[in-house]
């Protein structure tokens, strides 16, 4: 079984965000692997085990040829990885992400897609299903437990309640939450094997893809301000000297909560 | 200038209408002269009151999905409809399960970006625009299309209060599904709960990875019980198992505005804190004074959960 997984490289959340000139998320600095993406790696590399051959291939949408988090997700375990990175695409929003994943995806024929519910940086939430609708794939959403049964997958799928269990026809797209799988570290071996697996990297040319419909000029939206949110008023913050409960039920008294 | 027309998708379980639904009908109906709902299932004489209450004067209705999950048969409707020429200047989906598949799929049929995360919607000349909080909400970023509509956006839950408008009953219209879509519903698990819903209580009482075990929770559990409140979660306790999905306050998880929240171990990441920084009332406890939790607590106590929260327990069971 051949699994796709689409994994986004994105600047590092412990460092506070900043924003372009032109008010885009810079993503100029080194790039990493979306945790979020670690546990659609580690389910694929699970469910292509399971299945007892295939690989996984990585589909990544990057400026500047990024590839540090790639070399993560190889290092865990995939075989290689699809690269697509071109000038035309900074501003793209998630629709035109999710053609240029789509185009990329087709050439490596899965049978199955996998991708996070939602990225860390941008969380649209809805790249991998316009991926899915633009291949033509059902598509099951908020996965906590994935399986392959002969032609199907089978997916608890989280819901508002509880969860439901949903089935659908192979090929398919499923995006995963965190808690699927619990990703593994790349070991030493792994790390190293990652250096010299093979990354093919791809422009809009070489998918075929009109610069002018996708990035910036095609994304049909435009930001027109940034504005500071209004500051919430700072609070009072005490220091508990064993009677930190009493100032809690005071404040709930004063609210006339209780 | 106003726009003419506004759809929004409704959700509804057991009968009954999600509040963002109702949320959105009564914000569309300061945007634009007419409202009108979409609804992807079959009982709609039991949600068609709801929706008109608050300003849908019709209902377009899929019928039953024959447990289809929405998204290809809701979105494949929606752009039938479009495509025979029936066309609103804006079609508006919460930011839930449901809502973002639909969306995202109509996005793909009509060629049409998704403007997602929004908490706010002003009509500007002719122009939508668009308020998406990010970096925690400390800002707020502006967006405006630049397409003719129908133009799609995601709108966060409890972004809008929702308000009845007086009207009557809508128009009921049954529109044709051209795609089902393969992915079924084979089982529905309902996670029993006992107390207030956790995005409607007024009280919420949240613990993080702070409170250090699962068998820890219980506090919160109680607390909450004794407050008439709702336990909720970080996601870091979620993900390691300790309480269900459910539970989890945030960016992924539930968007609570209760008059009280308390965060007990809670570091407050930027995701949790969209979840409920539109709470009136924050209360943290956590022993790391520089967590950012106390930036936007209006009692903030510095100290150990695990001898606050059973003093604070005692307290109350004790009144
Ligand atoms: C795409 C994405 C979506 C996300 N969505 C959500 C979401 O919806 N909701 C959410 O909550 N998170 C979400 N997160 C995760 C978020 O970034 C944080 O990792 C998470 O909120 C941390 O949970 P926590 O505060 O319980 O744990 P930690 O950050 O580990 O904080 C624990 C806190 O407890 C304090 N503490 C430790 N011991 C004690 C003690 N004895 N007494 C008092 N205090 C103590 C520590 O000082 C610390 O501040 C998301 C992340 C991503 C990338
Ligand atoms: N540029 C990208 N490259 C690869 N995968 C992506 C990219 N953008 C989004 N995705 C995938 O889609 C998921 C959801 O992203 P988003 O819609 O931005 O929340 C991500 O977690 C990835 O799996």
């Amino acid at each position: 079984m051949n699994v796709v997984v689409c994994v986004k490289q994105i600047p590092d959340p412990a460092e506070p965000g900043k924003l372009e000139a032109d008010n885009t998320l810079d993503r100029s600095g080194k790039l990493i692997l979306d945790e979020s993406d670690s546990y659609g790696v580690e389910m694929a590399l699970q469910l292509v085990d399971a299945a007892g051959g295939g690989e996984v291939t990585l589909v990544s949408m990057a400026p500047n040829n990024e590839t540090s988090g790639l070399r993560t997700a190889l290092a865990m375990g995939a075989a290689k990885a699809i690269l697509v990175s071109d000038e035309a695409l900074s501003g793209a929003g998630a629709l035109d992400t999710a053609k240029v994943l789509a185009a990329a995806i087709k050439r490596a024929e899965p049978d199955l897609v996998m991708a996070a519910t939602e990225s860390s940086d941008g969380y649209t939430g809805t790249v991998p299903e316009q991926v899915a609708a633009l291949l033509g794939l059902p598509s099951i959403t908020f996965a906590k437990h994935v399986e392959i049964s002969g032609e199907n997958v089978d997916v608890q799928r989280q819901t508002e309640l509880g969860y439901d269990e949903v089935e659908a026809p192979l090929p398919a797209l499923v995006s995963v939450t965190a808690g699927v799988v619990e990703p593994r570290y790349p070991s030493f071996k792994g790390i190293m094997a990652a250096k010299s697996k093979p990354v093919d990297q791809l422009t809009l040319a070489d998918l075929g893809i009109d610069p002018g419909t996708v990035g910036a000029a095609g994304a049909g939206q435009e930001i027109v301000a940034v504005d500071e949110a209004p500051a919430r008023e700072a609070g009072e913050i005490v220091e508990d000297d064993g009677e930190g409960f009493a100032k809690i039920v005071a404040f709930l008294e004063d609210l006339k909560v209780i | 200038m106003a726009l003419n027309r506004i759809w929004v998708y409704a959700e509804a379980a057991d009968g009954k209408v999600a509040p963002i639904a109702l949320e959105m009908l009564t914000k569309a109906r300061e945007l634009a002269g007419t409202v009108e709902a979409v609804y992807g299932g079959g009982d709609t004489d039991a949600v068609a009151p709801a929706l008109g209450a608050h300003g849908a004067t019709k209902v377009y209705a899929t019928g039953d999905l024959q447990g289809s999950t929405p998204g290809v048969p809701v979105s494949s409707a929606i752009a039938k409809l479009i495509g025979d020429g029936d066309a609103p200047d804006l079609v508006l989906f919460g930011t839930t399960y449901e809502g973002r598949d639909v969306a995202a799929r109509l996005s793909v049929a009509l060629d049409k970006p998704v403007v997602t995360n929004n908490t706010d919607i002003a009509v500007d000349g002719d122009a939508v625009v668009l308020t998406e909080p990010i970096f925690g909400g400390t800002k707020l970023v502006r967006t405006r299309f630049t397409t003719p509509g129908p133009n799609i956006a995601l709108i966060r839950p409890k972004s809008f209060a929702a308000e009845e408008s007086g009207g009557g009953a809508p128009e009921v219209v049954t529109i044709e599904v051209p795609d089902q879509g393969t992915a079924k519903v084979k089982n529905r698990h309902v996670e029993e709960t006992s107390g207030p819903k956790l995005d409607e209580a007024d009280i919420v009482v949240s613990g993080g990875r702070g409170l250090g075990e699962a068998e820890k929770f219980q506090v919160i559990e109680d607390l909450a019980k004794a407050l008439k409140g709702a336990p909720g979660a970080s996601r870091a306790i979620v993900d390691a198992g300790w309480v269900p999905y459910s539970y989890q306050v945030g960016q992924t998880g539930k968007v609570v505005k209760p008059n009280v929240y308390i965060a007990a171990g809670i570091s407050g990441a930027t995701q949790h804190l969209v979840g409920m920084k539109g709470a009136k009332n924050i209360i943290a406890i956590n022993k790391d004074a520089e967590a950012p939790i106390f930036s936007v607590a209006d009692l903030g106590i510095v100290g150990d959960v695990h001898k606050v929260l059973p003093k604070l327990l005692e307290a109350l069971q004790s009144r």
